[in-house]
């Protein structure tokens, strides 16, 4: 609970209004148990004592009408957040937003940069202070995808694109990882992010780039091979349009992949 | 090839023999079994087990049968807890533990699945089986055959996820099971099915009991017995089965797709090919929320009848009561969502069903001010049921609120997936459900044997559970907010394990309070002569079940009592009426015991086990002898007989049923098997 984002730091927020808004009524019960437990102990025979006493029209009106109250306000609050926080709202900024494709594999991470034709597995290097906007999906079984520090994770899933938008306030070294149990690999899901200033980014850029190692279709199905722990690896070019063809090889769903085939026979393989 | 046709795909190899934690376990298993079955045999109890209990249709006794399945699954999940919590507390940086991943995910999965499935629903099934039908003055169920059934599907099912131990794994899909992780590309051996086919039989076995409750609840009321003047057990008893019977359908069909997605190569939840994964949380949580409610709504029953026992009054708000128990099952059914918010379905969807879930902390809210008026210019008794009663407030209070945190979609963003859920639904369950079976277990075990339960021990029971749990859950909590997700078998994290440290401190102590009630249970038996109870009435309480000697004759009432009043047993002594039944008597017609629902549960198991290991012929072999056993049943017409007005006025005074205890209980029996 230490935010890094404006996303992050609005949940934070959100957490210890609701949290407070409930302690209104969690509290006093808690007080009201030991209390009444106390004061009409069987041993104490100066207390009021009325057994066929089983109802008052008083004590129904306010014990429905507090939790009521309690939860028309708890429910605008949460009409208003869900709103404002939800996960494809773009986040004002004067700065253009950055795109990035982030794809579950067994078990790692890929990033792909599109307008910067790089790719990362493993490793995310984002400018701080930038609109980050990830498209996010699955190569294999659901994940869940999430920067505690940034803020909101999403699912990721195959032949399904979610959409995230984050930011980074400053400069900073973060920790990613998938939430959503994956098999054996799970534990090892994760992925450090780098928010740089704005100039360093552009520099990581150009020096991947320079790198000549190309992220192509065979290269891509020797990555879904499901070995761990992944080590980071940068990829100076990507093949164009890779994300679209993960989306579509299970979109379309008529032709069994070679990678799906692929990963069964590991699956059995590992067995 | 003749192996396969035989065996399907089980080989030798399926046995874990060269892994030493599952091969103790077993071991160990085995061992036990083999002495109490020898144990059995050398004190010659065969026929007494088989004529009186197993073959049962006495909603009492299978109700005590349900109690045991309860109590023996709570061991085994439990086992899977404590190496869960000892993995995790020694698997930091370069630790790995004592568990590789595919051995600790399945853990997990069949940890969850047996306290949900076998251990939370056995429990107050068990509970709600030998209470109902006393509380609303019947002599059994509806359909009492059927309860056998019901039991002997809910125990073969048990059994087949007991076997996964030796023969093959389980699930490593998590207990809810997710495609595509549970499809065949991503988990091809047995686990899955096992989970699958567990979960489907048993669930059978559920929606059958549900179906005989309901029909119980609303045929066989005593003469006079409104709805609003049946005891708030019942109620939540009837809620319950209408919510088994709307919901448990639901989990068959979903169950049923992914069967047809893993056996004939389908595609309704697979990647690819048309599937839609999606489909699958939606479909399980329409089944799921609803069964939280399931196991939660009886442990609010037997709050009500507790706390208004022991604080000597009557119960405050009994028609607010029932209202809030329809209010959250309707509620129950409009909340699916809020398991996977972060689906990303959109702010509509998702803020809709984050303010319904907020909703139903409102009648559950006046619930928890029912009990505290209930208490309120009360003389309260600190019994161990009560106990249990105080200590599920607090702690519900808390596991409530955090629930509602949940319900926010904007802190779930968060949250989901984290030690802060695994923490909250701990919170409600061992705090909500499981303290308030504890609670029922304790009132209502006197009514069930005659004796009560040592309450030094049941105290000390209490107080390490209370501590335990608190221990256990609450750094799970902090975790969540530190970012530690669920299910995992290693972390790099030195911060995070001094709280993972106190949270096995947590469970340790929890053990103990497992320990303390066996030796609760040991202790009472001992002592049953002075702890025994000859008026049947032993906590001077106010329903009907109490109005029968403890335990009861096995047709409950000699003569069924007419209702006048809410709390008609405590109306009954208020006004000197007798509630003793007394001559002349009339025949009482009685279902005669059969054995055929033993059978069924047997054929249930072979069935099971054969089409997880795809063993063709003898499912085809089973599913033959299980229409030939229903048309067997079916064409019995020596099913019942009456039990004569002398015999009734027999047991009645020799049995001052109070003093005689069991025996008069056990003579009633003789009879029937002499028809």
């Amino acid at each position: 609970m230490d935010p890094k984002g404006p996303v992050a730091a609005d949940e934070k927020h959100l957490i210890f209004t609701a949290l407070g808004l409930m302690l209104i009524v969690v509290i006093p019960v808690i007080i009201m148990t030991f209390a009444f437990a106390w004061k009409y102990r069987a041993g104490n025979k100066n207390a009021t004592y009325t057994p066929k006493w089983e109802h008052s029209h008083a004590i129904e009106l306010v014990v429905w009408t507090i939790p009521t109250v309690i939860i028309i306000m708890l429910g605008t609050i949460v009409w208003k957040s869900t709103h404002a926080l939800t996960p494809e709202k773009p986040i004002a900024s004067s700065v253009k937003p950055l795109v990035i494709e982030a794809v579950a594999m067994d078990w790692k991470w890929l990033f792909i940069y599109p307008e910067q034709g790089v790719a990362t597995v493993n490793r995310l290097v984002i400018p701080a202070k930038t609109p980050i906007t990830f498209h996010i999906t699955s190569d294999t079984v659901m994940n869940s995808f999430f920067i505690p520090r940034l803020g909101s994770q999403i699912y990721a899933m195959a032949g399904m694109q979610t959409e995230l938008n984050l930011l980074a306030d400053k400069p900073g070294t973060y920790h990613g990882l998938n939430t959503q149990f994956s098999g054996e690999g799970f534990t090892s899901m994760h992925f450090s992010v780098h928010a740089t200033y704005p100039q360093d980014f552009q520099d990581w850029v150009a020096q991947t780039k320079t790198g000549g190692n190309m992220l192509d279709a065979a290269r891509f199905r020797k990555l879904e091979t499901p070995d761990e722990p992944a080590a980071p690896i940068l990829f100076s070019a990507v093949q164009p349009g890779l994300f679209q063809s993960i989306l579509r090889k299970f979109a379309g769903g008529h032709e069994m992949s070679a990678s799906n085939q692929n990963s069964v026979s590991l699956a059995q393989a590992q067995k | 090839m003749y192996e396969t046709a035989l065996f399907g795909r089980l080989t030798l190899s399926a046995i874990p023999y060269t892994n030493p934690i599952i091969m103790s376990a077993v071991g160990f298993s085995a061992v036990l079994g083999a002495l109490i079955l020898g144990w059995i045999t050398r004190q010659g109890h065969w026929g007494y087990l088989w004529k009186e209990w197993l073959t049962s249709v006495d909603h009492k006794r299978i109700g005590v049968m349900y109690l045991i399945l309860a109590a023996i699954m709570l061991l085994r999940g439990f086992a899977d807890a404590l190496l869960m919590r000892f993995q995790q507390a020694f698997s930091e940086g370069a630790a790995h533990g004592f568990l590789p991943p595919e051995h600790y995910n399945q853990i997990f999965s069949a940890h969850g699945t047996i306290m949900i499935i076998f251990v939370a629903m056995p429990f107050f099934i068990g509970l709600m089986n030998v209470v109902v039908p006393l509380q609303i003055g019947a002599r059994d169920v509806a359909f009492p055959f059927l309860n056998s059934v019901s039991f002997w599907m809910t125990a073969a099912s048990a059994a087949l996820v007991m076997v996964s131990l030796a023969v093959g794994d389980f699930s490593q899909a998590g207990w809810t099971g997710y495609p595509p992780l549970s499809e065949t590309q991503f988990s091809p051996g047995p686990g899955v099915d096992y989970w699958i086919w567990s979960l489907q039989l048993g669930g059978v076995g559920t929606l059958l009991t549900g179906v005989n409750f309901f029909v119980t609840i609303l045929k066989m009321r005593a003469p006079g017995m409104s709805l609003m003047k049946m005891p708030v057990f019942t109620w939540t008893i009837l809620v319950t089965t209408v919510l088994i019977m709307l919901s448990f359908p639901v989990l068959t069909v979903t169950l049923l797709l992914l069967t047809l997605d893993r056996y004939l190569d389908m595609h309704f939840f697979t990647n690819g090919m048309g599937g839609n994964q999606m489909m699958f949380p939606n479909l399980l949580w329409i089944w799921g929320h609803p069964e939280v409610y399931i196991v939660l709504l009886p442990a609010f029953g037997m709050f009500s009848e507790v706390v208004s026992t022991f604080s000597r009054k009557k119960l405050f708000g009994y028609k607010s009561m029932v209202y809030a128990t329809i209010a959250i099952a309707f509620l129950s059914f409009v909340v699916w969502l809020h398991h996977f918010f972060t689906m990303g379905a959109g702010a509509d969807v998702n803020a809709f069903f984050g303010i319904a879930t907020g909703v139903i902390a409102i009648p559950t809210g006046v619930k928890i001010f029912n009990w505290l008026f209930t208490m309120y210019r009360g003389r309260i008794e600190f019994t161990t049921p009560m106990l249990w009663t105080i200590g599920f407030i607090v702690t519900f209070a808390i596991g409530g609120m955090t629930g509602v945190l949940l319900s926010v979609p904007g802190a779930d963003f968060v949250l989901h997936n984290s030690e802060f859920l695994v923490a909250h639904f701990h919170n409600t369950l061992i705090g909500g459900v499981l303290f308030g079976y504890f609670a029922g277990f304790s009132y209502w075990f006197p009514k069930m044997f005659g004796f009560q339960l040592d309450e030094k021990w049941g105290r000390r029971a209490f107080w390490a559970w209370l501590v335990g749990f608190y221990l256990a859950f609450m750094p799970l909590y902090a975790l969540g907010f530190m970012g530690m997700s669920r299910r995992m078998v290693h972390y790099d994290n030195p911060a995070w394990q001094p709280y993972l440290l106190v949270a096995l401190a947590g469970a340790l102590v929890i053990a103990y309070g497992i320990f303390c009630q066996i030796v609760q249970l040991a202790v009472s038996i001992r002592n049953r002569e002075a702890l025994r109870d000859a008026t049947g009435d032993i906590w001077n309480s106010h329903s009907l079940e109490w109005a029968v000697s403890s335990p009861p004759p096995f047709y409950n009432f000699a003569k069924i009592p007419h209702v006048d009043a809410l709390d008609q047993f405590a109306y009954m002594k208020e006004n000197g009426i007798n509630h003793r039944a007394e001559a002349p008597f009339a025949p009482i017609h009685m279902p005669r015991n059969t054995g055929v629902g033993v059978v069924m549960g047997a054929i249930t198991f072979v069935f099971g086990f054969a089409i997880i290991w795809h063993m063709w012929w003898i499912v085809m072999a089973s599913s033959l002898a299980m229409v030939a056993t229903v048309i067997y049943r079916a064409s019995d017409e020596d099913v019942d007989y009456m039990l004569s007005a002398e015999e009734v006025a027999r047991i009645e005074s020799g049995g001052s049923a109070s003093t005689a205890g069991g025996s008069s209980y056990l003579a009633g029996h003789e009879l029937i098997t002499q028809g």
